[in-house]
């Protein structure tokens, strides 16, 4: 075969090999809405985080505004410290309130901001001290056992 | 006595195969060797592209086109029970992208073009054409072997990213415009768990092992084999073997350090 056509095809080939790539990376994956933006780091410590995982995503009013990067136990108080990075386009209140959500009944789980009235703002490394732990369906049922049994019987 | 020749022969063939692994790997590191050259005579490279990779294209195409149509209607059979026919994008997606597409791409590549590859040196040693470049002081492997290596890495994960495209674009096309799921949620829930580095560059990194490893053993078995019809028919043989069996078990390894235990 004569080589102009061999290099156009090679070409071509190459050129829908990484068109491939490029449509896996924005179509299929999330390097689209990937934030070049900067983050920065706050921490927050639950009673229990019931089912949240690192990446788990931040929302406050229904928007993402971060992502969890790190869960890990405080071996001191036995509490779960979550680490999470926000969005530097987001100012939050210092008293802000972090709960743990979970989107639908069986849903995956995410950490809801709930924005205080503080005029200072949360400082990059600070603590968000104001937690609620996660909503854990069989304490729920538990708890419900409990009091229909104390209920006085008719 | 029986014992002793069965011992003997386990023994021979564990010798062997020790043999042949060591062979192989002294062969790689002469193909690295020597490429240099072939990178410096780029058209060399680029001719045996054409073979290896656009050669491949059909195949690879169409069978992705299939697996993910396959993929689309038995993903919204089962997610159906659990009414949960949304997450069929994701599972279509990541079924794709970081098994299906790697393995199968690089099932079909051994079978398509190292096959070749193999009968085509094996070949050219029967024919003593590899001595008679030897005999012009033209070293046969950076004139043959070392191009057409590098070949084979190269296209190896265009075709796995390829298949991948095809596939999601097949899953699409039964899910969506013949079963009628939701095209956003199939789009978005996909979007939301398919991440870049960890599932797509995995992929990627899988399709480029399995090309390596197909490649040197297709190389492997064409210059190895006896110089003989028979010896051809049979080296061509182990490359599909050898390969395949290679790629699924370096699959798993590969999975179990990428996705395992986190």
């Amino acid at each position: 075969m004569e080589r102009t056509t061999l290099d156009l095809w090679v070409g071509i080939f190459v050129v829908a090999g990484i068109a491939a790539l490029v449509m896996l990376a924005m179509k299929v994956g999330n390097l689209s809405t990937y934030n070049v933006s900067e983050t920065y780091q706050v921490h927050a410590y639950f009673d229990n985080i019931g089912g949240l995982k690192p990446k788990a995503s931040i929302k406050s009013a229904g928007v993402l505004v971060g992502r969890v990067t790190e869960i890990t136990l405080d071996s001191t108080t036995y509490k779960a410290k979550v680490t999470m990075s926000l969005d530097k386009r987001y100012q939050f209140p210092k008293d802000t309130f972090a709960n743990i959500n979970t989107a639908g009944l069986l849903g995956e789980q995410y950490i809801g901001l709930n924005p205080g009235g503080d005029t200072e703002n949360l400082a990059p490394n600070g603590e968000i001290k104001r937690t609620q732990s996660a909503m854990v369906l069989e304490d729920l049922i538990g708890k419900f056992i409990y009091s229909k049994a104390e209920e006085p019987a008719k | 006595m029986a014992i002793v020749s069965a011992l003997r022969g386990i023994g021979r063939r564990t010798v062997d195969t020790v043999w042949r692994i060591g062979l192989a790997t002294r062969f790689f590191g002469l193909i690295l060797f020597h490429s240099g050259n072939s990178f410096r005579r780029f058209h060399l490279i680029i001719k045996e592209l054409f073979s290896t990779g656009v050669m491949s294209l059909i195949i690879i195409v169409v069978a992705g086109l299939f697996v993910g149509m396959v993929l689309g209607l038995q993903g919204y059979e089962t997610l159906k029970r659990y009414g949960s026919e949304s997450a069929l994008g994701v599972m279509v997606a990541l079924g794709l992208v970081r098994e299906l597409g790697p393995v199968v791409a690089a099932l079909l590549f051994a079978s398509r073009a190292g096959s070749a590859m193999t009968a085509e040196i094996g070949l050219m040693k029967a024919t003593e054409q590899v001595s008679a470049m030897e005999m012009m002081a033209v070293n046969p492997i950076a004139r043959i072997v070392a191009p057409r290596f590098w070949a084979g890495v190269i296209s190896m994960p265009l075709l796995a990213a390829l298949f991948s495209a095809m596939g999601v674009f097949g899953g699409y096309f039964v899910g969506v415009v013949q079963i009628g799921v939701d095209e956003g949620s199939f789009w978005s829930q996909m979007q939301a768990a398919v991440d870049f580095k960890h599932d797509v560059m995995n992929g990627v990194l899988k399709s480029f092992v399995f090309g390596t490893v197909v490649t040197i053993i297709a190389l492997f078995e064409g210059y190895d084999a006896p110089p003989t019809a028979e010896g051809v028919s049979g080296a061509t043989t182990r490359t599909v073997v050898t390969s395949s069996l290679a790629i699924l078990m370096l699959d798993f390894i590969l999975t179990a350090m990428m996705f395992g235990g986190s």
